[in-house]
């Protein structure tokens, strides 16, 4: 596995609440998952993916978690075409 | 950040809410509280040391406030032209994506970073993953404060709501740390922990720092209004989720002596979807702004992450109108096409029931929306509609009032198709004193309870009696 160096831009996971341990009164679909916190940040280890590692975030906090991704990335989009919208107001 | 290790546990953590919050606002609330019903409301917003004047100076200096208000012309007059006689008022639109952050929410986050930073907190953090995140990201950048925005993001199968992950996006963005959260009320218990390791100042969305940031709105609309149809507006529109847009918008209009508009608040309705339900998550197109939060917090303001709320909407509110994501959808498209004005589809949500009141209003009335907010990747119309038929929704073209939360989304033909739906007033004021009841059995209630409800209601103490026999 590549080793991913110390002081990249990574995000992390952790479970915060197993399911067992969750607020009570959740719906069931909900009640049999974990709770779970994903936080981007530098790492502080060379660390390979799937390593529990420490991430410094960018208020200078550290947080502990499975390292999950390198370099996360926003790629949310406008979405494919809805083309319904395209004749409300149209002046065709 | 070198805080005693404590049980972390749920219930633990919980049980230390009232400490945690008030280390982390600087605010008593035993000080005001009365009853397990009743507390000192106008005594409590008085006493956040901030006049009208000052909070205005404040968000002056934040880039914040005086936003245009624009006429809505050309939507105005495509409502006129199947209006009935004399009717169509015209509608009025104030530019809140003008203000830093992009919404009217740095309204509120001006006044918890300022006064965070006046108390000396090296930080401050909130959980909301609505456009509050990136307000206090955007006013804690400005004022040298860390920030930490807790969002509610991405369900099990790991896929995140697009707007949301816009959200998240902006506040990191503006230098915050954002911690990204699956499905949960649990954020909650999330932000305990984050303000106990941290000390950082709560900027909730719910403290009277929060609501009197609202009231220059409210102020301004008036203002603004009187000054260009030496009139005041006879009604004016309001998003409603969690009550603040609304308490402190109409807490604005009446310190300006505009005691005659009706407050007409709006939500998008997702009837039937469950707000904490892992598998709904991504079957609503609203993140906020609709019924999930709307009804729950009018009919009990005190569900949130400060002992007693400040936004109390039902204080203030006329009516209440819901509309469809569809109709929301068709009007945001309407807004771009009619009037040169791309904004996001959440701030159209009150746009959507302006329609509907300025139809049966006379020509000569004026109807205000009080917000607009930015849009972008994942915050807009298409992108909530490309998804929606990504996880399964139907979504089509047709009569509005078929449509079904999380199943099917009907985008209007036709303007005179928006419809929107009223809601029965005193149905939600009996919810209310339903939930007043479980916190204090109605047979305890004091003179000073019934009093309070009565403010609280918008009624007599008469009124609240002869309901409260009605309870079950």
């Amino acid at each position: 596995m590549t080793m991913i160096a110390k002081g990249t831009w990574v995000e992390i996971e952790r479970v915060l609440l197993k399911p067992e341990e969750r607020a009570p009164n959740l719906p069931e679909d909900t009640r049999s998952t974990p709770y779970v916190l994903r936080i981007s940040g530098f790492l502080q280890e060379d660390a390979e993916l799937g390593a529990e590692v420490t991430v410094r975030s960018l208020i200078g906090h550290d947080h502990a978690g499975q390292l999950k991704v390198v370099n996360p990335s926003y790629n949310h989009s406008f979405g494919a075409t809805v083309a319904e919208l395209l004749t409300i107001g149209a002046k065709a | 950040m070198s805080a005693p290790v404590l049980d972390q546990s749920y219930a633990a953590v919980m049980a230390r809410k009232n400490e945690i919050m008030k280390a982390s606002l600087g605010i008593d609330f035993a000080d005001f509280i009365q009853s397990p019903i009743a507390f000192d409301y106008e005594r409590m917003m008085r006493e956040t040391g901030y006049s009208l004047e000052e909070v205005a100076r404040i968000q002056a200096g934040a880039k914040v406030g005086n936003t245009p208000l624009h006429e809505l012309t050309n939507l105005t007059e495509a409502v006129r032209a199947f209006a009935g006689p004399g009717k169509g008022a015209t509608i009025l639109v104030k530019d809140e994506a003008a203000n830093a952050g992009g919404s009217f929410k740095a309204r509120r986050a001006s006044i918890s970073a300022f006064e965070a930073r006046k108390k000396g907190y090296l930080g401050v953090a909130t959980a909301t993953s609505g456009n509050y995140g990136a307000a206090v990201a955007s006013q804690a950048a400005m004022r040298g404060l860390k920030c930490i925005v807790l969002q509610e993001v991405f369900d099990s199968r790991g896929v995140g709501q697009p707007e949301i992950i816009e959200k998240s996006r902006a506040c990191e963005a503006y230098g915050a740390e954002v911690q990204r959260l699956s499905v949960g009320p649990e954020l909650f218990y999330q932000l305990l922990i984050t303000l106990e390791r941290t000390g950082f100042f709560n900027a909730s969305l719910y403290t009277p720092f929060g609501i009197r940031g609202v009231e220059t709105l409210g102020v301004e609309v008036a203002e603004q209004v009187r000054k260009r149809y030496g009139k005041d507006p006879d009604a004016v529109v309001i998003t409603h989720a969690g009550g603040g847009n609304l308490t402190g918008t109409a807490r604005g209009l009446l310190a300006a002596g505009c005691t005659g508009a009706r407050i007409v608040a709006c939500s998008v309705d997702l009837g039937g979807l469950h707000m904490a339900s892992d598998h709904d998550f991504n079957r609503k197109s609203f993140t906020t702004g609709h019924t999930g939060f709307g009804v729950p917090f009018a009919t009990w303001p005190d569900r949130v992450d400060v002992p007693r709320n400040a936004a109390r909407s039902l204080r203030y509110m006329d009516e209440y109108q819901l509309v469809t994501q569809g109709e929301v959808f068709y009007v945001t498209e309407l807004l771009t096409k009619l009037e040169g004005l791309e904004r996001g589809p959440a701030g159209n949500t009150s746009l959507t029931a302006a329609v509907t009141l300025a139809r049966q209003m006379d020509r000569d009335q004026i109807v205000v929306v009080q917000e607009t907010e930015y849009t972008g990747a994942g915050k807009h119309h298409n992108r909530q509609l490309s998804f929606a038929r990504e996880n399964g929704i139907e979504v089509r073209v047709g009569d509005p009032r078929e449509n079904v939360p999380g199943r099917t989304i009907v985008i209007p033909e036709r303007l005179e198709q928006v419809r929107g739906m009223v809601q029965d007033m005193d149905k939600l004021r009996a919810s209310y004193l339903r939930n007043a009841a479980k916190v204090l059995p109605a047979a305890q209630w004091s003179q000073g309870d019934y009093q309070f409800l009565a403010e609280d209601l918008k009624q007599d103490a008469d009124w609240v009696r002869r309901a409260a026999l009605d309870l079950d």
